[in-house]
């Protein structure tokens, strides 16, 4: 009885189960493998120096650990015909993710709120509305932004990126905080308008110190699809202010001279290890964005 | 004074009917500009001759004409469906597959479903830079096999134009597949013990349980999956331009790097907003029905 509650519905303590169970182990180690293998790839080559590179092979471990390439592509390759490697977009990328995220969410909570607490009369049929724009294929407001960012006076700059993201983030923000505060009593909120309690003072005094998951899960979400961006960063941002993903993009591209397959792989893990460090440190977050981005009315 | 203080009370309450509104206004506001706005005028550059500038005289479907008798639209769109397909299928099989078998109470499943997701935290040129190295036709995954002594194998789908679109599906299939597997495990643990413990005193063995009842019951878990796995490949640009760039020549150029490519390099505006109005078309088909059902279903 108990093992079988241990064991799910395959029942152990048959041979054929025993043999099922070795089976189920191997078949998700062979998945482990394959879905670490290219980060390791990365991390070995980025530490390899680049003869050891062509005589050895992808998995080969580095004779000679160096970190030059990491540097290198820290501070000194070439991206276009700027040599400073990743580190100015790496600023750009983070002078875009912070105000877009802080906008975006604080917006979002706003909206939640209003929608679900405070339902008026077509409060569903904007909310609606403005959910549709989770799912336009980008590609459908380009043009329109290219010359909007233009009038602005904000092409290829950071502050025309920030705009960008913020507004195509607020369906994703307002989808986040509308769904949390659904699940919130509507009695906590009602007992405060009893007593007196504006608009405002609930929104601040009782029901933004109850949302730190949703805050959480929108601030992580957020930083996640900003940081990764590459289409609004290539189409709106000319050389010295392209996000991080970008400039590694233009970096590995780059056929002049030697191909430094090092520094390609070191500048890789650059741009991957903030959204990296986010996701193993808050991954149940992120999971749950990803879930609420399956929407749920 | 107590008139005054019941004064400011309904003062109050009157600016708390109009306040949620007000707050929710420039939101509203930005949406209906940048979203419809930008996509009504999106299509009104379809319907003129714009070419490098944008030119506002209304000229019909000359731009829907030339975009269908330009033979990379075909090679965008083949390529879109190949991979689109085999994309959807793969991350479906390997999702499910690993949720099924994580939902056996394996010990470890906190650790190995941290592995098998993380690659959603990365972005597509991540992606792409990582496995265009691991494919590279020289120094690649050709050489690892050829020291391990398999020295026939050969290994350039890369730089093969028949079998490029096929990389683009083994990288993007690595980076998604993790995100269906969290998906189907959720719908998994949300399902009632009870049903499965009924289904194994009936005598049902595992594989019977899960295809004839558990599976069927998913279906809105198959649902937003698809819906998801659909919208990710019609709009996939990142990947294709960090792995292939498009190459070898116009190989793997789907929807998305045609779009941007007669966009920004050719400077076809009005082709450029055809192919993007078509690509939104194509979304649109599958998430308004969708969108409207689970909005209308979420209100009872």
């Amino acid at each position: 009885m108990s093992a079988r509650q241990v064991h799910g519905i395959v029942r152990p303590k048959s041979a054929a189960a025993t043999f099922l169970r070795l089976l189920l182990f191997a078949v998700l180690g062979l998945f482990v493998l394959y879905y670490l293998m290219p980060l390791i790839v990365m991390a070995i080559t980025a530490v390899k120096p680049l003869d050891e590179i062509r005589t050895g092979t992808l998995l080969s471990l580095p004779k000679d650990v160096t970190f030059e390439p990491t540097l290198r592509a820290w501070d000194s390759a070439c991206v276009g015909v700027r040599c400073e490697g990743l580190k100015p977009y790496v600023w750009n990328s983070i002078a875009m993710v912070i105000p877009a995220v802080v906008f975006s969410t604080l917006l979002g909570a706003i909206n939640g709120y209003a929608l679900t607490k405070w339902r008026f009369r077509g409060a569903d049929v904007i909310f609606g509305l403005m959910l549709f724009g989770a799912f336009i294929p980008f590609q459908v407001v380009l043009l329109p932004m290219a010359r909007t960012l233009g009038v602005l006076g904000l092409a290829g700059t950071v502050p025309g990126l920030v705009l960008v993201h913020t507004v195509y983030g607020l369906a994703f923000t307002t989808l986040f905080f509308r769904n949390f505060f659904v699940g919130v009593a509507d009695g906590i909120v009602q007992a405060a308008k009893v007593d007196g309690a504006g608009f405002f003072g609930i929104f601040f005094r009782i029901v933004l110190p109850m949302a730190p998951p949703a805050i959480v899960v929108t601030v992580i979400w957020q930083f996640t699809q900003i940081w990764n961006d590459f289409l609004f960063g290539i189409a709106f941002t000319v050389g010295d202010s392209n996000p991080v993903t970008v400039a590694l993009n233009n970096l590995v591209a780059s056929s002049t001279g030697v191909k430094e397959y090092n520094v390609d792989m070191a500048a890789a893990i650059i741009a991957a290890i903030p959204t990296l460090i986010v996701y193993v440190f808050a991954g149940k977050y992120f999971i749950r964005g990803l879930s609420a981005g399956a929407v749920k009315g | 004074m107590a008139r005054t203080a019941t004064d400011l009370v309904t003062r109050l309450k009157r600016v708390d009917l109009w306040l949620p509104k007000v707050v929710v206004a420039p939101s509203f506001a930005l949406s209906l500009f940048f979203v419809y706005g930008f996509i009504a005028w999106t299509v009104y550059i379809s319907f003129t001759k714009s070419r490098v500038m944008p030119r506002y005289e209304f000229a019909g479907l000359i731009q829907y004409i030339r975009l269908w008798e330009t033979p990379r639209w075909y090679v965008a769109l083949e390529n879109l469906v190949i991979f689109g397909v085999l994309f959807m299928a793969f991350c479906m099989a390997i999702g499910i597959l690993l949720a099924i078998m994580l939902d056996q109470r394996i010990r470890a499943e906190g650790v190995l479903r941290t592995i098998y997701l993380y690659p959603m935290a990365l972005s597509f040129i991540v992606t792409g830079t990582a496995w265009k190295w691991i494919l590279n036709p020289t120094l690649g995954i050709e050489k690892l096999m050829h020291d391990m002594g398999w020295e026939s194998f050969q290994f350039d789908w890369l730089v093969d134009r028949e079998m490029a679109i096929y990389t683009i599906v083994i990288a993007s299939v690595w980076q998604s597949s993790g995100y269906v597997m969290a998906l189907f495990l959720a719908g998994l643990r949300s399902i009632d013990d009870e049903i499965i413990k009924a289904a194994a005193v009936d005598g049902a063995g595992p594989i019977r349980t899960y295809v004839g009842i558990i599976l069927p019951m998913l279906r809105p878990v198959f649902l937003s999956a698809f819906i998801t796995l659909m919208h990710l490949a019609i709009k996939s640009y990142d990947l294709v331009v960090a792995l292939t760039a498009g190459g070898p020549g116009i190989a793997t150029d789907v929807p998305a790097t045609f779009m941007y490519s007669y966009a920004f390099q050719r400077s076809e505006l009005g082709l450029a907003a055809a192919s993007a109005v078509m690509m939104l078309i194509t979304i649109m088909a599958v998430v308004v029905p969708y969108l409207y059902s689970e909005l209308r279903a979420g209100r009872k």
